[in-house]
């Protein structure tokens, strides 16, 4: 077998906008191989929220990512509420799903604006971006930020929908389903997009169910699963929408479950302004949590989100483990950039929408030998035994 | 003002580099960038290498692995290089202070010149701190690092 050359893409690259680096192995033009390192942003989260309270957690949890913030404090606080027991209001419920579905639309936009960027189409890019402002605007008339909502809080949401913010909520929601409308014929109709993206990086059903894909890169391998419909949280049993699939099971079909299922959340998002219940918008909630342990889903914008958290009775959590579904997405990601051309590393690696904050972890290098290895949380428990002595 | 000092504020470039961050600012950072907040109007373009930059944008904390590469890619910098912090965790370590791979903000690891607070900074604050940079370049001040060494 001919050698093939590695080149080495990152940690700091204009194709990303994190760091992390992929070592492609070549051989001419095409990837033999790819192997990913994805620990340059490891801050040490999960360690830190062992520090604090269940309440300083949630703007700890917030700051696990800047894209699916609301996706990680939702899933914590349900997994706390939980343990709790605690039964939240329904209009809490509500504007819970209202501000997630919003976070979709601006996280799809988001993907669909960097998918052209990688493809040397700045256009799709600036236009796309453009129209997520409006998103912002509407997050911002809510929440008060832009960005960081801080919508959550254990026992409900801390702002409310007002009733004048309805109106021009709804014509922000019918500029979108306009320009989503539109996206998604810019997608199946454009040769510009349809050139780079046909046929490209394919995943077939079987094998993206056998690496446990999640998100729409699973749903563009034709698997439809989708937590919000198959266990249902927040007011997503009371509401109205499909699950959008494609059998393409290339990168297209990823793009275009994205700019479909905008179209999805618009129509939530209408249904729980309609029937969005009165009452209180959060109950009270004790500051200590009683011992037990939880497990919490929530389909994040980029897939299946897993917190898991156990409690010990203090106002402490004894451990939170996040498992972001950019990382259940790495596996099927170096299949996919298996047999590519080099020049559509790219926008391969842009289909799974990576999110390297959510899904960064320890890599252990040992210099002399040249190895690399992750770790895992057991054996640096062990080894901390070890040093300290204890058992 | 020489040709030099003129043709620096009417064309700074900048090169962006995450060192750790909740990926916030860095979104808010390409916002500025795009049509609504449009920096491009001040001849800023994002650049892919450090070596057509004229200014490093950071976000983040430095991580203890990204350290050695933002030494590194600050190095490969032509000079005058000027630096912008982006966010309060850039410049102090805010929510990650403590945390056992976070080292801090980036002023541990390189000069910097204007730090732009906020979780994450507007758009417009993100602005606010590029023309900092172009204000202290007309004045004709150093850049941090020539002052630091």
């Amino acid at each position: 077998m001919k050698e093939s050359i590695v080149i080495p893409i990152g940690p700091q690259h204009p194709c990303f906008k994190e760091p992390m680096r992929l070592d492609i192995s070549v051989d001419g033009e095409r990837v033999v191989d790819a192997d990913i390192i994805i620990s340059f942003n490891h801050r040490g989260v999960e360690k830190a929220t062992e520090a604090r309270t269940y309440i300083q957690n949630l703007y700890l949890m917030e700051r696990v990512c800047g894209i699916c913030s609301h996706s990680h404090a939702t899933c914590y606080c349900q997994g706390v509420e939980e343990i709790l027991g605690l039964e939240i209001p329904e209009r809490a419920r509500y504007i819970r799903s209202f501000i997630g579905e919003l976070e979709r639309i601006q996280s799809h936009l988001f993907w669909i604006g960097i998918a052209g960027h990688e493809i040397g189409w700045d256009t799709l890019l600036m236009y796309t971006w453009k129209d997520r402002e409006r998103v912002n605007d509407m997050l911002e008339q809510i929440s008060g930020n832009r960005i960081h909502y801080a919508m959550n809080t254990i026992g409900g949401v801390r702002r409310d929908i007002r009733e004048e913010d309805r109106e021009s909520l709804k014509r922000g929601l019918e500029f979108l389903e306009e320009r989503a409308a539109y996206y998604v014929h810019v997608i199946t109709e454009e040769e510009t997009f349809l050139k780079r993206t046909r046929g490209i990086a394919n995943l077939p059903t079987e094998l993206a169910k056998q690496l446990c894909a999640v998100g729409p890169t699973l749903r563009g391998s034709n698997v439809k699963m989708d937590v919000r419909a198959d266990d249902p949280y927040a007011a997503y049993e009371d509401l109205d929408f499909s699950v959008v699939t494609t059998d393409t099971c290339d990168v297209w079909g990823r793009g275009f479950v994205k700019a479909s299922e905008i179209l999805q959340s618009i129509r939530m998002c209408n249904q729980v302004l309609e029937e969005l219940p009165g009452g209180d918008i959060r109950v009270k909630a004790p500051a200590k949590v009683p011992a037990g342990e939880a497990v919490s889903r929530y389909e994040a914008p980029r897939g299946e989100l897993i917190h898991y958290i156990k409690s010990n009775g203090s106002n402490m959590p004894e451990r939170i483990k996040i498992r972001a579904p950019t990382l259940a997405n790495w596996l099927v990601m170096s299949e996919m950039l298996k047999g590519v051309y080099l020049a559509d590393v790219a926008i391969v690696t842009d289909a799974i929408d990576p999110c390297l904050c959510c899904s960064a972890r320890v890599t252990i290098t040992d210099r002399s030998r040249g190895e690399r290895r992750v770790t895992t949380l057991d054996a640096l428990r062990r080894r901390r035994d070890g040093r300290t002595g204890v058992a | 003002m020489s040709l030099l000092q003129w043709a620096r504020i009417k064309s700074p470039w900048i090169c962006h580099f995450n060192t750790g961050g909740c990926n916030a600012c860095d979104i808010e950072l390409v916002a500025a960038l795009t049509p609504r907040f449009d920096v491009e109007r001040f001849g800023i373009l994002l650049k892919g290498s450090p070596r057509h930059a004229d200014i490093l944008v950071v976000t983040g904390p430095v991580t203890l692995q990204t350290e050695a590469r933002l030494r590194r890619v600050y190095d490969q910098m032509a000079e005058p290089r000027f630096v912008m912090v982006v966010g309060v965790c850039g410049c102090s370590g805010s929510v990650y202070h403590g945390c056992y791979s976070v080292k801090g903000g980036i002023d541990r690891v390189i000069p910097v010149d204007v730090y732009v607070g906020g979780c994450p900074p507007r758009p417009s604050e993100i602005i606010d701190g590029v023309v900092q940079i172009l204000n202290k370049i007309a004045r004709g001040d150093q850049a941090a690092d020539s002052t630091a060494a």
